[in-house]
């Protein structure tokens, strides 16, 4: 009896300690096997990863000459992004500071509900929102011609990051300790003071962490952004340009790619660069987080 | 206070202080108030599609009349079978990781791959879900395929909540535990997991309502356009089959088909976006209750 006790304890166990490590072994697996499929390109000649990375010839489907360079929709994702973390980043430390220091314990549980409800909005359903409601007020509200542009992506993508920039930032304020404002106080500085020359100075750490899980999600964003930027393979030039984007552009293709094809690899190559870029901001991002807390 | 704040330089210092928390004011109903109008722009456009029949019905002339019974299924059938999956592995990671893990650089390289894994886009999910599942595992384009490629990306959520309700167990509990020589899984299935299950149960209803807003990792994997089933039946699909799926639906309806009338697409994204609220709500009144009982 004793002895089967014991043998179950053994086996639970080792079922914990598996469970335990199968994050890290599914993170391996997502690159080991999204590089399997790209890995035929390294023995193909018509395939150069110079062309790959910066031509913006894109035409996987021609009959007589097959370019793959994805150099625009690099542009694309990195403009798209960035146009929305310059709405984001500010919005998103702004409301985090109002919801940390200024807001009243009552109404902050409500409003921090409502934030949770608009983290929870399937990308799907803002790819929507971009469609019929967004562009329709670019149009109406600027010179452009088409609403489902750069701009149009942006503002999607800088609300989906947006909850978890002000969540993550506002975590970052609180970890500060109340030492710091009960000290800043009584030296009779402002909560505006305070704010600006003690809590944002202390906190910087987790506050980049937070805009860089923001940034890493916005990179990584497909729906929204494959239904509402527009489909124009080429370098966006200003704000109303559509654009595709990396994410959407394996989206919109995988579908019509026979597989083992070099389209069908390319596009598994994207997923390698995509995986890796976002990867890197994360890592980053997890590096500061863990240094921040063991001082 | 404005009592005793007679000196210039301290009204000037107390109008800094107004402006600065309107300003962040301000800044957050920039975030805040697009959710409203979006919402109410939504119901405002679905109105004309939604009534009873628009749940239970299937879409007829080619998607442009009808409701949405086989994606809603659909969606049911890929939430729990990915939550199956990914329930019990991440309440176990949790553990592992709260319980068992010393601060060694194999579990610090855990607790980063816990976080990165959380930030793989979700279209490389995708392509993981197509190499590994429908193509090296043989499972074809089909609903086991799409699950567990959902189970896998919603995972993280359910590490992440549980951890933190783990580690809200106090540490005396454990020791007053292994004091009367309890040993640790003993322990931990007495003591620490039933204190526990209130924040792992929230993270669960968390994962369920990011697995049914997902759209691209079940795109390629084993989501279709369009699959009859018939009406009635409780169990329309089977495992290996394709299904379809509300987020699904919703990209085929205001992409891929011309002519639709605007209120059936609204109506779809009504459907989705309450169905996530609703779980959502469900986590949070949890949440709430256990916070109220843990203040008693």
């Amino acid at each position: 009896m004793r002895r089967w006790h014991q043998l179950s304890e053994v086996a639970i166990e080792a079922l914990i300690r598996l469970c335990g490590f199968s994050a890290t072994i599914f993170v391996l697996g997502i690159f080991v096997f999204v590089c399997r499929e790209a890995w035929p390109l390294w023995h193909n000649d018509a395939f150069h990863l110079s062309e790959f990375l910066f031509s913006i010839q894109w035409y996987p489907t021609s009959a007589v000459s097959k370019h793959y360079g994805v150099l625009a929709m690099i542009a694309g994702t990195f403009s798209v992004t960035l146009l929305a973390m310059t709405m984001a980043v500010p919005l998103g430390l702004g409301a985090a500071i109002y919801l940390g220091e200024f807001c009243p314990s009552r109404p902050r549980e409500i409003l921090k509900v409502l934030v949770e409800m608009l983290a929870a909005i399937p990308s799907v359903v803002w790819g929507f929102a971009g469609l019929t409601i967004t562009s329709r007020l670019i149009v109406r509200y600027t010179s452009a011609d088409v609403g489902v542009n750069l701009l149009n992506g942006a503002l999607l993508l800088a609300l989906m990051s947006l909850p978890i920039i002000v969540s993550l930032a506002e975590d970052a304020l609180r970890a500060v300790p109340d030492e710091y404002r009960e000290a800043a106080l009584a030296l009779g500085a402002t909560r505006w003071q305070l704010t600006w020359r003690v809590l944002l100075p202390a906190a910087r750490h987790g506050l980049v962490a937070a805009v860089l899980l923001g940034f890493g999600r916005a990179i990584g964003e497909t729906m929204a952004v494959l239904m509402a930027t527009g489909h124009a393979i080429h370098l966006p030039t200003s704000v109303f340009d559509p654009v595709r984007t990396l994410t959407a552009n394996i989206a919109a293709e995988l579908g019509e790619a026979p597989a083992r094809t070099t389209h069908y690899q390319v596009l598994f190559l994207t997923g390698v660069l995509l995986f890796l870029v976002t990867f890197a901001v994360n890592l980053t991002a997890g590096l500061i987080i863990r240094r921040e807390r063991r001082p | 206070m404005s009592r005793f704040a007679a000196t210039p330089q301290t009204r000037t210092k107390l109008r800094q202080e107004s402006a600065a928390a309107g300003l962040f004011l301000a800044m957050l109903l920039c975030l805040l108030l697009p959710l409203f109008a979006m919402i109410a722009d939504l119901l405002w456009q679905a109105a004309p599609a939604l009534n009873w029949q628009f749940l239970i019905s299937s879409p007829t002339h080619g998607m442009r009349q009808g409701g949405v019974w086989p994606a809603l299924v659909g969606t049911l059938y890929l939430v729990t079978l990915s939550l199956a999956v990914a329930a019990p592995m991440g309440v176990l990671a949790a553990v592992y990781l709260t319980e068992y893990a010393r601060d060694t650089w194999y579990n610090r390289a855990i607790n980063m791959a816990v976080l990165n894994l959380a930030g793989v886009p979700s279209i490389v999910h995708a392509l993981f879900g197509l190499g590994a599942f429908v193509y090296a595992a043989q499972f074809g384009f089909s609903i086991l395929s799409a699950s567990l490629t959902l189970a896998i990306m919603t995972m993280p959520v359910i590490i992440a909540s549980s951890r933190q309700a783990l580690l809200s167990v106090p540490h005396s509990f454990r020791e007053a535990c292994w004091n009367l020589g309890a040993s640790r899984w003993q322990t931990i299935r007495a003591i620490v997991l039933p204190n526990a299950v209130g924040g792992i149960l929230t993270g669960i209803i968390l994962q369920v309502s990011r697995a049914a807003g997902e759209t691209a990792p079940i795109m390629f994997t084993g989501a279709v356009f369009y699959k009859a089933i018939a009406p009635g039946t409780l169990l329309p699909y089977s495992l290996d089959e394709q299904c379809m799926a509300l987020s699904m639906h919703l990209y085929t309806l205001s992409t891929q088909t011309p002519g639709v009338d605007p209120s059936i697409p609204n109506a779809t994204a009504v459907v989705l976006l309450a169905l996530v609220f609703l779980v959502n709500a469900a986590a949070i009144v949890l949440r709430t209750l256990i916070r109220a009982r843990g203040r008693r």
